[in-house]
């Protein structure tokens, strides 16, 4: 455990390197965040209380999103690529022959990243976004908890998906294609377009019950406190649920890949 | 100890590896052919020995050394290291060997060399006094003293192969796989890099397997070599038996004084003139001295040097005796799958 609590430091250190990076990250999601706000402000002004919310948990859900989005990689990247790439140049030999799980080695360094780009390109936007529009935030420090209980379970998922779509690389050799897909049904699914709750009839139905709603729209609910009790108890099941199915799935693949599919490279 | 005798710590026997290539024929019809990348190869390797394992490219060596570290699970044989089954217990292994691969990294790119020991640290469970003594033995012997809080990705290709050679022997691994640990290093580094490895095989009895296409690693660092090609053994013995094997010729390359016509000296031949400088080839078990001494005696003379023979060369005059030299023939590392 020690080793993968030391593989989750490095994770956050490696990306905490690259501090021009970071201000750049910041700079872009405090933009794209004014935008998606002012589209929300002219959106809700004509149908107030759209999916529910009104135009002030609409905005906060604009920019939970711009916090989240390095976070939970909601538009993929961090460690998608890298493994892609390992597995593409036959680099993932040197990862084999190590006494480690590959899954959890690359879950604990995908939460470092989490941390770091949480802390750094999550909290600034939400200050600049909530200086500037009149955003809903909680009032109760155990919503906070809540809200940051429900994020970690969001990486959780979100590292789930990536790293099957990664794993496929084993097989496609170039998996762009298939990375490009899953990153738009990311940005669809998980509400990061629009919430999922303005969506009505069976789309809704269906987008609400994907494993892309718990990467934003139910961490932003829960930041709205728009559950409650037993739905809050739900709200977190539907989260490790999928969290749990996915890296089963990826777990199941893995040992597939590993016994089947050649190291790529001399 | 597993069980295993000493003299057979690494074993294999019959060992295959068969790969399904599949290649386009036609625009959509696709053909599958066999590769039989090992085909049969059977060695013994004692505990504590250093052998060197060579071969042109495509001959099979990196996956015979895939299969000794248990990522490529064989076709058929029996292999096994310190008495382990590689494939089917590849993490249990993985704590007793060590791996470098030449034109890979172990390390991590945007940490400092110093955080990616710590990591190795944590991944072997190495206990605190091990893992410091052991760091300072490496950081002495290769040098890395004034490297270690630099990020690996701006280190140069030598210091970076000093760093992952550290990396692999900080767990006091009974094996060492070494797969090209000298290539595109300049000769201080190479020099460097066998300096320590004869230690570490001194000192601490390190059992080495080395891949690599420089003899001079080979002839500085192994007593026994053994030559794959085609997935074959083809031999198995001391680095002399291989160069009275190979027929191998040294080189003894002559300036003189003006353009003559080729040298005629009994016991060697010229095979090469150029202007004033010829090259004359002699066998490689004998002495340069008597040749020095006849070209001095019969032409004028303004200098000369030895050539050692080209490993590749000893190869290649052993497995293509005809004179042949089309080397690089063999199985391509392309878009391979089970």
């Amino acid at each position: 455990m020690r080793l993968y609590a030391a593989v989750t430091m490095s994770g956050f250190r490696r990306y905490a390197t690259y501090r021009v990076a970071t201000a750049a990250g910041i700079f872009t999601n405090t933009v794209f965040g004014c935008i998606v706000a002012y589209t929300y402000m002219a959106l809700w002004d004509q149908r107030p209380h759209l999916g529910g919310y009104d135009l002030s948990q609409a905005l906060t859900f604009v920019w939970i999103g711009q916090a989240l989005l390095a976070a939970v990689a909601l538009l993929g990247g961090g460690f998608q690529e890298e493994l892609q790439e390992r597995i593409r140049s036959g680099d993932i030999a040197v990862d084999l022959y190590r006494p480690v799980d590959l899954q959890l080695w690359w879950l604990a360094g995908d939460l470092g990243r989490a941390l770091f780009q949480l802390l750094g390109r999550g909290i600034a936007p939400m200050v600049l976004g909530s200086l500037v529009f009149e955003l809903t935030l909680p009032r109760s420090a155990l919503t906070w908890v809540w809200f940051l209980l429900s994020v970690a379970l969001a990486v959780c998922v979100g590292f789930a998906v990536r790293y099957l779509v990664a794993l496929s690389a084993f097989w496609l050799l170039d998996a762009s294609g298939i990375s490009m897909m899953s990153g738009l049904l990311c940005l669809f699914f998980s509400g990061m377009i629009l919430p999922l709750n303005v969506f009505p009839g069976e789309l809704g139905e269906v987008a609400r019950t994907l494993p892309w709603a718990a990467m934003l729209q139910v961490p932003a609910d829960v930041f709205l406190g728009e559950h409650r009790g037993l739905g809050l108890v739900r709200a977190f099941a539907f989260q490790a649920g999928w969290a749990a199915v996915l890296l089963a799935a990826g777990r199941v693949l893995q040992s597939v890949a590993t016994r089947k599919v050649v190291v790529q490279g001399g | 100890m597993d069980g295993c005798a000493d003299d057979d710590f690494i074993e294999l026997d019959g060992v295959e590896k068969v790969f399904q290539v599949r290649r386009r024929a036609g625009l959509l019809r696709r053909e599958r052919r066999e590769v039989r990348a090992v085909d049969g190869i059977s060695f013994r390797v004692p505990r504590g020995e250093m052998v060197g394992y060579i071969g042109p490219n495509g001959a099979g060596k990196s996956t015979t050394i895939k299969m000794l570290t248990g990522i490529l699970v064989p076709s058929g044989g029996r292999l096994r290291v310190a008495g382990i089954d590689p494939s089917r217990e590849r993490t249990r292994l993985a704590r007793r060997i060590g791996v470098v691969f030449g034109q890979r990294t172990t390390l991590w790119w945007d940490l400092p060399l110093r955080d990616s020991y710590a990591l190795v640290r944590r991944m072997y469970r190495i206990p605190d006094g091990r893992y410091r003594e052991n760091l300072d033995r490496c950081v002495e012997l290769l040098d890395l003293g004034a490297l270690l809080e630099v990020p690996v990705r701006q280190l140069s290709l030598g210091q970076r192969m000093r760093g992952d050679i550290a990396a692999a022997l900080l767990h006091d691994p009974e094996v060492l796989y070494l797969d090209e640990p000298t290539i595109g290093l300049d000769v201080v580094s190479k020099a460097k890099v066998r300096e320590f490895l004869r230690e570490v095989n001194a000192e601490q009895g390190t059992t080495v397997l080395l891949t690599t296409h420089d003899l001079t690693d080979i002839e500085q660092l192994c007593e026994r070599v053994m030559v794959i090609d085609h997935g074959r053994l083809v031999y198995d013995g001391g680095l002399a038996g291989l160069h009275a094997v190979g027929e191998s010729e040294r080189t003894l390359v002559v300036d003189l004084e003006r353009e003559l016509p080729p040298i005629e000296i009994p016991g060697c031949r010229t095979v090469r003139v150029e202007g004033p400088r010829q090259w004359l080839a002699f066998p490689a078990g004998s002495s340069a001295a008597p040749l020095v001494a006849a070209v001095a005696d019969g032409y004028p003379l303004v200098d000369l040097s030895v050539r050692e023979p080209d490993i590749e060369d000893v190869i290649a005059r052993m497995l293509y005796p005809a004179g042949k030299t089309d080397v690089a023939s063999g199985p391509g590392p392309t878009s391979l799958s089970v």
